[in-house]
């Protein structure tokens, strides 16, 4: 018994290295998931509220870009304004209110932190459960898609952004109407994703590639437009590379899109059907 | 003693604050971000006992975690870095010198020792760290070169820190 205790405290550093190194790798493992929520994490009330007065200091300096996307996105809504359109017969315009119900809503929030050079990157914002936010929502911003909501917390949310090694979308291509799903490519690159489609599909250079509407997203939002064609990694799948739409390096403000009719879709997807 | 506690404090939270508000931000080609924040394990005194130094690590590396969002991933490399740095001050530091170098900085252990010292802490760090956020083989020859770069860009910085602080007198 002396001679374990000399031993131990001979070699203390190697025992005391292996203590602190299993509890740290055990917390990397057991958290590191995301689902569980952590105090360890930008969601608390401290690493929150520091990052938010960062993040009011920092949006000073691009307050003239912000204005100026702002001023393009109102552009373009005012475009889709039913007043807008020219109306040449009479008939093809006559619309009964009650035909549209609200789908989806969306809810206004300020990024207070964001990273992108990370292998997994997530960003947090001011709205939480408080204002509606909850878990698997979809996030949105003026120029295109920007991930899923991870966590939320009463005032914060974390959302897994699409520069995430394990992000995936459901994705279509806007003239050939293919379905594949979407991921972030291989190498980091913040400004670049992958497409996914079926051997048949006939992406073209260029062509848009936008939201199929199978999940959380309304269709048509974009996640960028094909910059090469060549397939990686040869598979079974087609794999074309995509230039984001969204500049994930100077995000602002997002839109976390509420689908009122999400729990019913999952509800009824969930049964087994025979 | 006294005013070695209150000057690590300061250079714990200065630290701190750098790597996760200005440092994070900053990084080249995808290739190479710098975790600049080790550099508060590497002065800490010679003369530190091994416990402390071990807790000291663990709650650097968790206070750098809660701001990435990657719980136990910082802590588990920076205990890695302490036990790295035990073993290099045991081989090259004679027990006897600790009564006049009392912190391993760049003014009081010349050029040549800090210089080997930095390298090869940050590379154990930094190897240890992006291989563990990676955690696939497939990618590791893109996981070495990011190794590679990073410990360059952390060990300049470490450097250029360790020049702005120098005191001439204390040189031998």
């Amino acid at each position: 018994m002396r001679n374990l205790l000399i031993f131990i405290t001979k070699y203390n550093a190697f025992f005391l290295f292996l203590i602190f190194e299993v509890s740290a790798l055990l917390i990397y493992i057991k958290y590191n998931s995301f689902q569980k929520a952590t105090f360890i994490n930008s969601q608390n009330q401290v690493t929150g509220s520091l990052y938010a007065q960062v993040s009011q200091f920092k949006g000073y300096l691009s307050l003239k870009e912000q204005n100026d996307s702002l001023a393009h996105e109102n552009a373009k809504l005012r475009g889709m304004l039913k007043t807008s359109f020219y109306v040449d017969t009479a008939e093809k315009h006559k619309v009964v209110d009650t035909v549209y119900k609200q789908q989806y809503t969306y809810v206004v929030a300020r990024v207070i932190n964001n990273s992108t050079n990370q292998s997994n990157n997530y960003i947090t914002i001011n709205r939480g459960s408080r204002d509606g936010i909850a878990k698997d929502m979809g996030v949105i911003c003026g120029t295109g898609v920007v991930g899923m909501v991870a966590a939320v917390s009463d005032h914060y949310a974390i959302i897994k952004s699409l520069l995430h090694s394990k992000s995936q979308f459901s994705a279509m291509l806007s003239k050939d109407k293919s379905v594949g799903s979407f991921t972030w490519g291989t190498d980091l690159n913040p400004r670049q994703g992958l497409l996914s489609l079926q051997n048949d599909a006939k992406p073209t250079m260029g062509e848009t590639v936008i939201t199929s509407g199978y999940s959380l997203f309304p269709t048509g939002i974009p996640f960028g437009k094909i910059t090469s064609l060549h397939a990686k990694e040869g598979g079974l799948l087609l794999n074309v590379e995509v230039g984001l739409a969204v500049d994930f390096t100077k995000l602002q403000y997002i839109y976390v899109v509420v689908n009122k009719y999400a729990q019913e879709q999952a509800g009824l997807e969930a049964v087994e059907v025979k | 003693m006294g005013r070695t506690i209150i000057i690590n404090a300061i250079r714990f939270l200065v630290l701190v604050f750098m790597q996760v508000f200005l440092l994070k931000n900053i990084v080249f080609y995808n290739l190479s971000t710098t975790y600049f924040y080790i550099l508060f394990i590497l002065l800490l005194p010679f003369e530190i006992p091994n416990l402390l130094l071990f807790v000291l690590s663990f709650i650097l590396g968790l206070t750098v975690d809660a701001f990435y969002d990657t719980p136990g991933l910082h802590a588990a490399a920076c205990v890695v870095l302490a036990l790295v740095r035990i073993l290099f001050i045991n081989i090259t530091v004679q027990k006897e010198g600790f009564d006049n170098e009392p912190e391993p900085t760049l003014s009081i252990m010349g050029f040549r020792w800090f210089f080997t010292y930095a390298a090869i802490l940050t590379l154990a760090h930094h190897f240890f760290l992006l291989n563990l956020e990676v955690f696939r083989f497939s990618e590791i020859e893109y996981t070495l070169s990011r190794v590679v770069l990073s410990s360059v860009f952390t060990v300049f910085l470490i450097l250029v820190s360790g020049l702005l602080f120098f005191k001439r007198k204390e040189r031998k």
